[in-house]
């Protein structure tokens, strides 16, 4: 069906401002945006917005409620944790450290997934043989277990973290990919670039991956939230990031305790780890849609 | 012919819009704009127009299966049937309706099917939905069925799962399914498009029968008026939601007094003559019935025409894997033999399953050929390193039968165009491209706007352009149409007809032109090849194969095209 077109320009607008006029049309995808931009700003001037400093323990305040609640008080917002720490100010600090673990973790999985899903998509036979299979025995293996494993080998720390996260998370980008090309390999437009004399660099980065993105951009969202938890409990099994660093899930892990006495505790970091998968999950949303001509109109 | 009594449904000024955007309440587009028309008992109504015509829209209409997020049926719509309105039935009284007073066939036998039941199993469904039956006696009921509508050893075909059945197979099993319960009404949306011509005949000669037989009253959706000329007691002619003709099937076919059925009619490429140029529907549109054309092109080759290629003994074959060592091989194609010559038409001719594509795509390498040679200016392209035959392949292009699916969805028609030029380092400046795409664009017949759009903003004729357009970037010597204008409406298929042959003028190109339709390949093509299972049973001029064709296979392809268009034809020239 064609829908009408209100005023044919003469000269079209640049792609990235076109694609801007897009993205606003979907209002969750701005919520996101903005939460995401709030996170980032957090995290770059935490410093100077945190009230108290991440690591500071006040011995007379330990276990205070949040400030509307009785007992709270106007110091810590958010309350304190059992060793006398601001809350809210660890959850800005660990604004900086959750979100490059997201996003780290994830677009080394979605980078290297996404290759390997393409050359085995492409090629077939051996290669997809010898991927796949590949791919097939590191999901076999219990996910925390393969972690846990990779950060033996390569020593703990927060960037090793990261790394074993990726390598986790790697096989579900790489199956992905590999169901999406498949399809869109047997499609007629593949085989006309293909008579132009396309190589298959062209083919599989030009002509196919900008067609397999939509599922692609949905799991990399999803997979930011379990990257974040996954460092949590690497961080309990003290593979991780160690006490005193703030860390949202590292946070959430170490007061599993307190979550009878004192709600308080358990409940903020879980809230900001959920508010910011949301948001990035709205975020690669609109940015599917916005990325796909078809749904222009 | 039925005896004129009650209506059994009627349909009254039916309007239904639907809602382009889901946040814009107003965004409204008039699909079907006040139709009305009265389908009598024991009769065949044809309902016919090109794609967006509303014919089907009308049909889920009835059935009230519109989408109900986006589609609204405008009040004073009415749809009655047993004195009721179908329109304000409850889903519950609906839903007992369907399948069985009420049913329907599709166009994709393959989609309509569950592929993880088996037939028998799907068909027993409707029967224990509506008519209450045990097991044991559905599936007697099943067989009976399964024999009447023609499917050979019913009781064995019962258990099998769709895919192990042929596409008119299929089609038969839909209408077993649609009258299982002897339902007062079938429709039967474009039921054959998607059928070879030979099964199309034998569906609609079973289609026929059944009517009579069951006395139920059939609603035919069609985009082929030729195809409902031979079924049909009525005829209602759709256009852009609205309704243009209306009449006996004598009336239509014998006095069209619209334009649109006459332009309709006159797009087909006729048999029995071959003029220089189609009729397009806007030569129509003005209003009146223009003479069709009389300057005739003149086909057919003498003999001395330069070849560009000649294939010799082509043969394709696949194997599949049998048992633990054995291979059967599958002879695709084999011992095709052609010569095409500089400026001229091979048509090749042959139902589904016959090799025309395999030919076509081996010829480009796509397929590794099993035996044989194609000499393209005497050099054998199937001897040729990848290397040197990367110089060649641009001379051999290839137009493709979906232009929905072969266009690129995420580049621009610009993108497209260009990609051809950038991967051989055509032009060399990118203002340079730019200018040779416009150029294209331009002898394609579409507007410069086209550059910086997306191909799912064209329709299906404009998209099939730019497909055209794409291979003539690498200003190719051999231009392989794989049943290029098959999945186009009527009147667009007259335009890139037109298209193609102007620009074989132009550059005097040479075409492949595959296609399952005879009266295209007869009109476009110098040459005929005629293909079943894999060979060629008669290669002629054209005219000699449809004047006096020899092979019995060719006789039967020839006898089973609907001979409806030719019977107008003939009057309104004869006028």
């Amino acid at each position: 069906m064609n829908a009408p077109h209100p005023a044919e320009k003469s000269e079209p607008p640049h792609p990235l401002l076109e694609l801007w006029r897009y993205f606003c049309m979907n209002r969750g995808a701005l919520a996101g945006l903005g939460i995401v931009c709030l996170l980032l700003f957090l995290a770059a001037f935490a410093e100077t917005i945190a009230p108290h400093a991440a690591a500071e323990q006040y011995r007379d305040a330990i276990l205070l409620p949040p400030a509307w609640q009785e007992g709270g008080s106007s110091r810590f917002i958010l309350g304190t944790d059992p060793v006398g720490r601001d809350i809210l100010s660890r959850l800005i600090y660990g604004t900086r450290l959750s979100l490059l673990i997201g996003i780290v973790s994830v677009s080394l999985s979605l980078g290297i997934g996404t290759v390997l899903g393409l050359l085995a998509g492409y090629f077939r036979g051996v290669t997809e043989i010898a991927i796949m299979r590949l791919m097939d025995v590191m999901l076999a293996l219990p996910s925390l277990l393969l972690a846990v494993a990779v950060v033996a080998i390569l020593g703990p720390g927060l960037i090793n973290v990261m790394y074993a996260i990726g390598i986790v998370l790697l096989p579900h980008y790489a199956r992905l990919t590999r169901a999406a090309v498949i399809g869109e390999m047997s499609k007629d437009y593949v085989l006309a670039s293909r008579l132009a004399g396309a190589g298959p660099l062209r083919l599989m980065f030009d002509c196919v991956l900008p067609n397999c993105t939509a599922p692609l951009i949905v799991q990399a969202t999803l997979g930011f939230s379990a990257a974040i938890l996954d460092a949590a409990a690497l961080g309990f099994l003290g593979l991780g990031a160690q006490p005193p660093t703030p860390e949202w899930g590292a946070m959430l892990a170490s007061a599993l305790e307190f979550i009878q006495s004192a709600w308080w505790v358990v409940t903020f970091p879980g809230l900001v780890i959920l508010l910011s998968v949301l948001a990035f999950n709205l975020l690669g949303d609109g940015l599917r849609d916005a990325l796909d001509p078809k749904l222009k109109l | 012919m039925a005896v004129e009594s009650k209506p059994l449904l009627s349909v009254h000024d039916l309007r239904v819009n639907f809602r382009l955007d889901k946040h814009d309440k107003n965004s409204g587009f008039a699909a079907v704009k006040g139709v009305s028309f009265e389908i009598p008992e024991n009769s065949t109504v044809a309902l016919v127009g090109e794609s967006g015509s509303g014919k089907s829209v009308t049909a889920l209409a009835i059935l009230g299966l519109l989408p109900p997020e986006n589609a609204t049926v405008l009040p004073g719509s009415q749809i009655l049937y047993g004195g009721r309105n179908l329109l304000e039935l409850p889903k519950s009284a609906l839903r007992s309706l369907r399948g069985k007073d009420i049913s329907m066939i599709f166009q994709e036998p393959m989609s309509s099917l569950n592929p993880v039941f088996t037939v028998g199993y799907q068909i027993a469904e409707v029967l224990r939905l509506h008519m209450d039956l045990t097991p044991r006696q559905a599936q007697t009921r099943v067989v009976e069925l399964l024999n009447e509508v023609g499917i050979p050893d019913p009781a064995a075909k019962s258990i099998a799962y769709p895919f192990q059945l042929s596409g008119g197979q299929q089609q038969r099993v839909m209408i077993a399914m649609a009258i299982a319960c002897n339902p007062r009404l079938l429709i039967a949306d474009e039921p054959t498009t998607a059928l070879d011509v030979t099964i199309q005949k034998q569906i609609l000669e079973l289609l026929a029968a059944l009517q009579d037989k069951h006395r139920m009253s059939v609603l035919f959706i069609t985009h082929d008026l030729a195809v409902v000329g031979e079924i049909a007691d009525h005829v209602v002619v759709m256009r852009d939601g609205e309704i243009r003709e209306r009449g006996t099937n004598e009336a239509v076919f014998s006095n069209p007094h619209d334009t649109y059925t006459c332009a309709l009619l006159q797009c087909r490429p006729p048999l029995d003559s071959r003029p220089r140029r189609l009729a397009v529907i806007e030569d129509f549109m003005d209003g009146n019935c223009p003479a069709p054309e009389t300057e005739v092109s003149k086909r057919g080759l003498s003999g001395s025409e330069p070849v560009i290629l000649e294939v010799r003994n082509l043969g394709k074959s696949f194997y599949t894997r049998e048992g633990l060592f054995g291979n059967r091989e599958f002879k695709a194609a084999h011992g095709v033999s052609f010569k095409l010559p500089r400026g001229k038409t091979l048509g090749v001719v042959g139902e589904s399953g016959s090799g025309k594509t395999t030919v076509g795509l081996t010829l480009m390498r796509l397929h590794e050929a099993t035996t044989g040679e194609a000499l393209f200016e005497g050099r054998d392209l199937f001897l040729m390193s990848k290397a040197e035959f990367k110089n060649y392949k641009r001379r051999i292009q290839i137009v493709f039968q979906n232009p929905y699916a072969s266009l690129n969805p995420r580049f621009t028609v610009g993108q497209i165009l260009s990609e051809p030029l950038l991967i051989h380092g055509i032009g060399g400046s990118d203002a340079k491209r730019t200018r040779l795409v416009n150029e294209l664009l331009e002898h394609v017949g579409l507007p410069q706007v086209s550059y910086h759009k997306y191909p799912h903003e064209f329709s299906g004729g404009q998209r099939q352009r730019i497909a055209i357009a794409r291979c003539l970037t690498m200003k190719p010597d051999i231009l392989i149409c794989d049943e290029s204008v098959s999945a186009l409406d009527v009147s667009v298929q007259a335009q890139v007809l037109n298209l193609l042959q102007d620009l074989q003028d132009e550059f005097s190109l040479s075409y492949i032109f595959i296609s399952h339709d005879l009266a295209v390949v007869k009109y476009m093509s110098d040459q005929v090849l005629v293909m079943n299972q894999g060979e060629v049973v008669e290669y002629a001029n054209s005219d000699e194969i449809y004047l006096r064709p020899q092979h019995p296979y060719t006789q039967r392809l020839l006898n089973a095209i609907p001979k409806a268009g030719e019977r107008i034809r003939g009057k309104i020239s004869a006028n």
